[in-house]
């Protein structure tokens, strides 16, 4: 099967580059059929490589040794609900999905627009086909997935233990489908721009929803990604500023400006410039996450691949960049705005300030991400920034943001009066001051950022609140019915418009969480042996007693050995909640020099962390096993299975090695173990994760297609016909 | 190499020159329309905007976020715009086959 997976993926190469050729020639020469030929081969390449990803997948799920990828990243002891998630945590696994993905969306978007687009499309799909061809390249010479051994294992080396959680199988799926629906705006606008078709709206319409889509399955993909970090790396937090994760929000950033200034482009056909940057720049960010991602160039946590893919990828960032530049001065006349800023009081102005303070952000993520490169290029070290920080630019740029969240959906179009604005601000504003008022009373004003941000957030619900309320009274009064139906419709109507404020709603939550996690959180880093206890906030951590086991696969072999802690949480004298934090021992898959006992401390270790997630707090633990006392044990087990080896049956030895280290649990829960604990008391860390619904929600509304996607044709007289087509809606 | 996958990749090989190059074969050839068609599906686009722009301020109108008055001047302008491009797809419509 592996020659059949090689040769899909040398025929999608092939492909793609035919397919490129022949949308040029069929662009340059008005072709349709050489037009139609070149879009078939996106589909085609559609076809290989899911045939290429589901051999993989195949070769996964059945533990095939003889694919060195499958050796080196499953074992037989993986859970099958693992195996399928272990072809991507792979570079070459993870190199094809980002192929499959991409041609997935691009046959889509082409089937779409299939009918439409003539001048632009055929060089949209050039460009795609230009990403498929690259990707395609990577993994038929640099890093097939379908490469054999000479020998098959019996034994794979499985699963990096960290990648073992539920939200690994989705996160990244979701952000490589943020980072190629990515490029089909980056690809329409090149094409726009090529055909100097950038005054057009149909090409914007087309692309909207992809961006949107982008934006939503990135912001899931980012989100996943934090609540694994809070949830499985034992350092108790959800964001750390590492290169990776900035790596994602930066097309995010970027993607979340676009999908408010492409809404003035289409009303009021204006920021042309701006908008066709901010395509260009989220497209050129998508392709550098997957580069941070992948080449291990930073230093990072997630940094599960260092390759030598640089090289390749800096060529294509740097034509990406290259190339956008040139475009947009090239085309710089038909990018000419047809319209002024009427007011500084309007939605239009706030958006372009809302632009503005994303970019901004932008801009410091990336250059703290960056920072590294940059100084080592300059001074000769590598030094890089931590989280403090990024936190003294982004979080007067989050507060202002989340401010613009709520100011935005109060004020109208091109022109509000100060009388009308006093009208939709006065109780948003009262009821955020108001809230700010009596936290302060209750300590709040002792972290100022917190408090502008609670102020914010309320400031956001509150006028969201409102416009859904006076949006339904309207309902109401034209229509009769009654408070739900009318909801239902009005957000049926214009899903875009509610949607979108529903996802303000959830940013406002999920921040407010971010504020209050973050400035009133209580956090200790002690060692205690059983019995003591530790005071964090107004909570008593007491270290009960220490637990261990050894875990068998279902096929019974030695999986991992697991040494934890029972710990009552109390609070004034009154029992809250027992945790069970946990550190596990994987094996070392490298045997050499390794004591048949002692390789069981030589491998991955990873953190199972004790929750109370509530509404109001998170009481969160963590712990490190002190292991100092067993060493003599675990070393004086090494000696007497090393003086054994190829005396005793492989079966009798296995079942001698599980003896040994479930002696070893066992002494050491007798020796009453010291551990050292990280404990945290964090208020609102749960907000995060309802704003994130709330969000997806929101965004699930506002791609959701609306009753005027579809054209309506036109009969009557002009005037009047306005008027009906309005009616009908 | 054995014989099946090589079979399975004549077989790909075949499927694939036959999906992409149908269209060079003139068989089947896929309906695509003529740039005025192209000029319509903009046309609509723009269309839709604009209406999305006057329903916007009429329910701006109504929740409160615009004047009468201004509601009044805005929605002529967005009115009369709206009637330049549909006489622009009239015209458009006008000159397809």
């Amino acid at each position: 099967m592996a020659t059949v997976g090689r040769a899909l993926l040398i025929l999608a190469l092939v492909v793609a580059l035919y397919g490129i050729a022949v949308s040029l020639y069929g662009a340059v020469r008005r072709r349709d059929e050489w037009i139609a030929s070149g879009r078939r081969s996106v589909y085609a390449i559609a076809a290989l490589v899911t045939g290429a990803f589901a051999i993989l997948e195949f070769a996964f799920l059945r533990s095939d040794f003889t694919f060195a990828t499958v050796a080196s990243h499953s074992s037989t002891t993986t859970p099958t609900f693992y195996k399928a998630a272990a072809a991507w945590s792979s570079q070459e696994g993870s190199l094809l999905l980002w192929l499959w993905l991409l041609s997935l969306w691009s046959s889509l978007i082409l089937f779409i627009t299939r009918r439409g687009l003539r001048i632009v499309a055929p060089w949209a799909t050039a460009v795609l086909l230009g990403f498929a061809a690259f990707f395609a390249g990577l993994l038929v010479f640099k890093e097939t997935p379908f490469a054999l051994l000479a020998v098959a294992p019996a034994e794979g080396a499985g699963l990096n233990p960290l990648l073992r959680h539920p939200s690994m199988m989705i996160h990244p799926p979701m952000l490589y489908s943020g980072y190629t629906l990515f490029t089909i705006p980056f690809a329409f606008a090149v094409g726009a721009l090529i055909t100097r078709q950038v005054r057009a709206a149909d090409w914007i319409r087309a692309t909207r929803r992809f961006a949107l889509a982008a934006w939503l399955f990135l912001g899931i993909g980012i989100l996943l990604g934090a609540r694994w970090s809070y949830s499985e790396l034992g350092w108790g937090g959800y964001w750390a500023w590492d290169p990776v994760e900035n790596a994602s929000l930066l097309p995010w950033l970027t993607g979340t400006a676009l999908v408010h200034s492409i809404m003035i482009q289409e009303k009021r056909g204006m920021l042309k410039i701006w908008n066709v940057s901010l395509v260009l720049a989220t497209g050129t960010l998508a392709i550098l996450g997957t580069f941070l991602v992948r080449s291990g160039i930073l230093d990072s946590i997630h940094a599960f691949g260092a390759s030598t893919l640089g090289v390749p990828f800096v060529i294509l960032i740097g034509l990406m960049i290259g190339g956008s530049i040139a475009l947009v001065v090239w085309r710089r006349e038909a990018l000419r705005s047809d319209n002024r800023l009427d007011s500084l009081l309007s939605r239009e102005a706030i958006f372009l300030l809302n632009n503005l303070v994303l970019v901004a952000m932008a801009f410091v993520v990336f250059w703290g991400t960056f920072w590294p490169l940059i100084a080592e290029a300059l001074t000769g070290t590598r030094r890089a920034l931590g989280p403090p920080w990024f936190d003294k630019y982004t979080v007067p740029l989050a507060i202002m943001l989340v401010l613009l969240s709520g100011i935005g959906p109060v004020i109208a179009w091109r022109k509000a009066t100060a009388a009308n604005a006093r009208r939709n601000f006065l109780l948003p504003a009262v009821a955020a001051l108001g809230l700010g008022a009596v936290l302060s009373a209750f300590g709040a004003a002792s972290r100022p950022a917190a408090l502008a941000m609670f102020v914010c957030g309320a400031f956001v619900v509150v006028s969201v609140g409102q416009e859904f309320w006076r949006g339904v009274g309207v309902r109401r009064a034209m229509t009769g019915e009654g408070p739900l139906r009318a909801l239902r419709s009005l957000v049926a109507r214009n899903r875009r418009r509610y949607g979108g404020y529903l996802v303000h709603v959830g940013m406002a939550l999920l921040f407010v969480g971010v504020a209050a996690s973050t400035a009133f959180n209580d956090a200790r880093d002690v060692s205690l042996t059983p019995g003591q206890a530790m005071r964090v906030g107004d909570y008593d951590f007491t270290y009960a007693r220490a637990t261990s086991r050894v875990s068998t696969s279902g096929s019974g072999e030695l999986e991992k050995i697991s040494f934890g802690a029972v710990v009552d949480v109390r609070r004034d004298g009154e029992k809250i909640v027992t945790l069970r934090p946990e550190r596990s021992y994987f094996p070392s898959r490298d045997v050499e020099g390794l004591g048949a006992v002692g390789r069981f401390f030589e491998g991955e270790a990873t953190s199972e962390i004790g929750l109370k997630a509530g509404i109001r707090r998170d009481l969160w633990a963590a712990m490190t096993p002190d292991i100092r006392k067993l060493m003599p044990t675990i070393e004086e087990g090494d000696r007497v299975f090393a003086a054994a080896a190829g005396k005793l049956p492989p079966e009798l030895e296995g079942q001698a090695l599980g003896a040994a280290l479930s002696g070893i649990v066992d002494r050491y829960i007798q020796s009453k173990p010291a551990a050292t604990f990280r404990v945290i008391s964090s208020p609102l860390v749960t907000w995060i994760w309802l704003g994130a619904i709330v969000v997806f929600l929101g965004g699930l509304i506002a791609l959701w297609p609306g009753t005027d996607a579809a054209p309506r044709r036109v009969t009557a007289r002009y005037a009047a016909r306005v008027a009906e087509d309005l009616g009908r809606a | 190499m054995d014989v099946v996958a090589l079979l399975v990749i004549v077989a790909v090989l075949a499927a694939v020159v036959a999906i992409v190059a149908t269209p060079l074969r003139g068989a089947n050839r896929e309906r695509v329309r003529g740039e005025a068609a192209d000029e319509i599906a903009e046309l609509e686009a723009r269309k839709e905007a604009k209406y999305r722009e006057i329903r916007d301020a009429e329910m701006d109108l109504r929740t409160g976020k615009l004047s009468e008055e201004d509601h009044r001047v805005l929605d002529r302008q967005l009115r009369a715009e709206a009637v330049v491009i549909l006489k622009a797809l009239d015209d458009a419509g006008a000159e397809l086959p």
